[in-house]
C-alpha cells in the first residue's frame, strides 16, 4: 500500500534547522490497520502531513500504490487525496454550516459529482455509519461520536484505499472511542488500509500493528516493546 | 528640481512598482478564471456561493450596504455635479461665450478740456476702423433706435398689435446671439448693404402676429409704422424672453427711424483668442473711440464693456472647482468602500481558514478555492454595486423631477462613467478577495485543521 524509505523532514527555523523526522523507514501492506504512536513533537503530525500529501519531505522516498510521491503539482496532490486517501480528524472539521449529508458529500462535489447524485450516495454513507435520520441536521446539532461517524462517513464517500485517521477519539468519551474504533476495524474489514495517529494505548490495542516513533525516528521493535510494556504498566512509567 | 527628482522619483517607481503587482494579480486572476472557467456555469457552485454568502447575513448585508453606498454617493454626487454645471451654464453664460459687447456711455474722466457727464455716441466709421483690429472675428454693430423703450416699438399685422424689441444690427450679429433660424434665414450682406426692409422675427413674435400654421416668410409687418418683409423665424434656447425680438437691417433703420450714421453698441466675437489677447483687442478699439470722440482711454464709462471671455472664464474655473471637488469626494468614497470590501474579505477569508483546509483535505485544489473566493467577492459586490448604481440614478431621477431650480439642471450621469465606476469596485473587491485567499489556498490543511 504504501512504503517509506530513508525520509527525512527539516523545518528551517530562522537560521537553524529542525531535523523533524529521520530516516523513517516503514512499511504498510494493503488492508493492514495501523497505528502510529509518540508523545508530542515525536514527529507523528509530521509524518501524517507526509502521508496526507499534505506537506513535502527534503529526502527519502514515499511511495503510495504505484506512485512515487514527490513535488507533486497542487492540483495533482489534491486529485490524490480526493481519490486515494480519506481523511479523519480529532476535531471532526465538519463544515458548521452544512447538513450531514452535505458534509459527506463534500468529496464528491469536488469529483465533479452531479449534486442529486452525490446526495443519493451520500445517504447511503451515512446509513452505514448509522445516521441515516440524522441527514439534515447541522454539525452543532450532534453530539461528538456523532459528528465523528459524519466524519468518518465523508472520508469513506470517495472510496479511498487508505484512511488516515489523527487522535480520531481524543474528543470522545471512552464508550464513544470504543463504539468509533469499531466503525474503524469494521472499515478495515472491508478491505481499506487504516492508519491512526494515537497517543492512547488502547486505541493502539485494537490495532494490529504499532509504530513508534520517538525523537523522529521510527523505534526499534524492542525498545517499542519496552515502551509498550511501561505503558501498559503504569507502575513503570517513574522508571522510564 | 533636484528635490522634486529626489522625492518623486521613488514616488512614481513605487506607485509603478504596486500597479505591476496589481496588473500580475489581474494575470493570475485572469488565468485561473480561464482554468475554472466551468465553475462559472456550474449550478452547484453558485448553491455553494449563496451559502457562503447567506451564512453570515449581517456581514453580507454590511458589506453590500458599504459598497451600495460608495457608488450610490458617487454617481449622485457626479450627477448633482453636473446639474449644478449645466444650470450655472444656463443661468449665466448667455449668447456666444467669445462676445465683446461694447457700448456708447457717458463720460466719466474730464478730458480734452471736456466736463464729465458728456454723452458719447459711436457712428460707421467707428465700426469700419474697428473691424480692421487684427484678432476681430465677426463683428456687428446695432444702431439703437430713438424712442425705443419698454419693451420695445409697436409691430403691427393685420390689426394684432405689440411691443417688441427691435434690433438693428449686422449680418454678423446673430453670431454673438446664437438664436436658432428654424425658418428663412437670418439676415444677409446684401440685407444691409442695399438696406433691404427684411426683418427676422423671434418664435413669440410669430405667435402673436401670425395664425398656428400660416407661413410668416414672405409676409410683410409694420414696424413703427415703417412695413418689413419676413425672412426669417428664430428660437432660443434660453428662452421666450430672448423670442420677443426682431432683427432689421442697420442700415435701413439708420435710414427709416432718421438715425444718420449712429451707432451705440459694437459687438465683436474675438475666436478662441485668450483672456489677455480679447483684452488687447478691446483696448485697441477703445483706443481708437477715445481718440475720434475725445474722451480718456481709461475712461471705464464712456464705453461699458461686457466681456464674455473673461466672464466665461471665471464660470470654467469655477466648473472646473465643482467637477474636481465632485470627483475627489467620489473617488473618496469610493477607495473608501474598496477599502471597506478589502478588509471585510480579509475577516472573512481568515475565519474560514479552517474552511479551507478542510476542502483542501477532502481535495479541493487551490485554484477551485482561490476562485470561489472570488467568486463570492465578484458576485457581491457586483450585486451591491448594481443596486448603488441603480439608487443613484433614481435618486437623480428624483431630484431633476422634485427640485425645481434653476441652478441644477439635468442632473443626469453618462451611463458609462456609473457603469465604469461599479466595474472599478468589482475589480476592486476581486482584488481584495484574491490576496487572502492566494494566502488561504497555501495554509497547510493540517495546521489550519489544527487550529481549533
Amino acid at each position: 500500500m504504501l512504503r517509506l524509505t530513508k525520509v527525512n523532514k527539516y523545518y528551517r527555523v530562522g537560521t537553524h534547522s529542525l531535523h523533524v523526522l529521520r530516516d523513517i523507514d516503514f512499511e504498510v501492506e494493503d488492508g493492514e490497520f495501523v497505528a502510529i504512536m509518540g508523545s508530542s513533537g515525536s514527529g507523528k503530525s509530521t509524518l501524517l502531513n507526509i502521508l496526507g500529501i499534505l506537506d513535502d519531505y527534503d529526502s527519502g522516498e514515499y511511495r503510495l500504490g504505484d506512485t512515487i510521491i514527490r513535488d507533486l503539482s497542487e492540483s495533482r496532490a489534491a486529485h490524490f487525496r480526493n481519490r486515494l486517501i480519506g481523511f479523519v480528524f480529532q476535531s471532526f472539521n465538519l463544515l458548521p454550516f452544512k447538513t450531514a449529508l452535505e458534509n459527506v458529500a463534500l468529496p464528491l462535489y469536488y469529483q465533479g459529482v452531479a449534486r442529486r447524485k452525490r446526495n443519493q450516495i451520500a445517504m447511503g454513507f451515512l446509513e452505514r455509519v448509522g445516521l441515516r435520520d440524522w441527514a439534515d441536521h447541522t454539525p452543532s446539532e450532534m453530539s461528538g461520536g456523532q459528528k465523528q461517524r459524519v466524519a468518518i462517513a465523508r472520508a469513506l464517500i470517495g472510496k479511498p484505499r487508505l484512511i488516515l485517521a489523527d487522535e480520531p477519539t481524543g474528543a470522545l468519551d471512552s464508550e464513544t472511542s470504543a463504539q468509533i474504533m469499531e466503525l474503524m476495524s469494521e472499515i478495515n474489514r472491508s478491505g481499506i488500509t487504516v492508519l491512526i495517529v494515537t497517543h492512547d494505548p488502547e486505541v493502539a490495542a485494537r490495532c494490529q500493528r504499532t509504530i513508534r516513533l520517538k525523537d523522529g525516528k521510527v523505534m526499534s521493535p524492542e525498545a517499542a516493546a519496552a515502551a509498550a510494556a511501561a505503558a501498559s504498566h503504569p507502575g513503570m512509567r517513574a522508571a522510564t | 528640481m533636484i528635490v522634486l527628482l529626489v522625492l518623486g522619483l521613488p514616488l512614481a517607481l513605487g506607485l509603478l512598482l504596486l500597479l505591476l503587482y496589481i496588473a500580475i494579480a489581474f494575470a493570475r486572476m485572469g488565468f485561473i478564471g480561464v482554468m475554472q472557467w466551468r465553475d462559472l456555469f456550474s449550478l452547484d457552485r453558485w448553491q455553494e456561493v449563496f451559502s457562503t454568502i447567506g451564512r453570515n447575513k449581517l456581514r453580507t448585508a454590511l458589506t453590500a450596504i458599504s459598497i451600495a453606498w460608495g457608488i450610490f454617493v458617487l454617481v449622485f454626487l457626479l450627477g448633482l455635479g453636473r446639474g449644478l454645471s449645466n444650470g450655472v451654464e444656463k443661468s449665466f453664460a448667455r449668447d456666444a461665450t467669445n462676445g465683446v459687447w461694447m457700448s456708447a456711455g457717458k463720460t466719466s474722466e474730464p478730458y480734452g478740456g471736456f466736463d464729465i457727464g458728456r454723452r458719447i455716441m459711436f457712428d460707421n466709421r467707428d465700426y469700419d476702423r474697428a473691424k480692421k483690429v487684427d484678432g476681430v472675428e465677426h463683428m456687428a454693430a446695432q444702431h439703437w433706435i430713438r424712442g425705443q423703450r419698454w419693451g420695445g416699438f409697436m409691430t403691427r399685422r393685420n390689426g394684432k398689435a405689440n411691443a417688441f424689441a427691435i434690433n438693428a444690427v449686422h449680418a454678423d450679429a446673430n453670431f454673438l446671439a446664437k438664436h436658432d433660424i428654424v425658418q428663412g434665414r437670418f439676415l444677409s450682406a446684401g440685407d444691409i448693404l442695399e438696406k433691404r426692409k427684411s426683418a427676422v422675427i423671434g418664435n413669440m413674435v410669430r405667435e402673436f402676429l401670425f395664425a398656428p400654421g400660416e407661413d410668416p416668410v414672405g409676409e410683410w409687418i409694420l414696424v413703427a409704422g415703417v412695413p418689413f418683409e419676413v425672412v426669417g423665424v428664430f428660437s432660443d434656447p434660453q428662452g421666450s424672453e430672448q423670442e420677443r425680438q426682431v432683427y432689421v437691417p442697420v442700415t435701413t433703420a439708420q435710414l427709416a427711424f432718421s438715425g444718420g450714421d449712429k451707432i451705440g453698441t459694437i459687438q465683436l466675437t474675438v475666436g478662441d483668442a485668450s483672456a489677455s489677447q480679447t483684452e488687447a483687442i478691446i483696448d485697441q478699439i477703445r483706443g481708437q473711440l477715445s481718440e475720434r470722440h475725445g474722451f480718456s482711454p481709461t475712461d471705464k464709462m464712456a464705453v461699458r464693456v461686457q466681456n464674455n471671455v473673461e466672464v466665461s472664464a471665471r464660470f470654467r474655473s469655477l466648473f472646473w472647482m465643482i467637477s474636481t471637488f465632485v470627483v475627489v469626494i467620489g473617488l473618496g468614497t469610493l477607495a473608501a468602500g474598496v477599502v471597506g470590501v478589502s478588509n471585510i474579505m480579509m475577516i472573512a477569508v481568515k475565519e474560514r481558514t479552517k474552511e479551507i483546509g478542510v476542502r483542501k483535505a477532502l481535495g479541493a485544489t487551490p485554484r477551485s478555492i482561490i476562485f470561489m473566493i472570488i467568486q463570492e467577492a465578484v458576485f457581491l459586490t457586483g450585486v451591491a454595486g448594481t443596486l448603488g448604481l441603480a439608487g443613484g440614478v433614481l435618486a437623480l431621477q428624483l431630484v431633476e423631477r422634485w427640485v425645481e431650480s434653476d441652478f441644477i439642471v439635468n442632473p443626469r450621469i453618462d451611463i458609462g462613467t456609473g457603469v465604469s465606476a461599479t466595474i472599478f469596485l468589482v475589480l476592486a473587491g476581486a482584488l481584495a478577495g484574491y490576496f487572502p485567499a492566494r494566502a488561504a489556498a497555501k495554509v497547510n490543511p493540517i495546521h489550519a485543521l489544527r487550529d481549533q
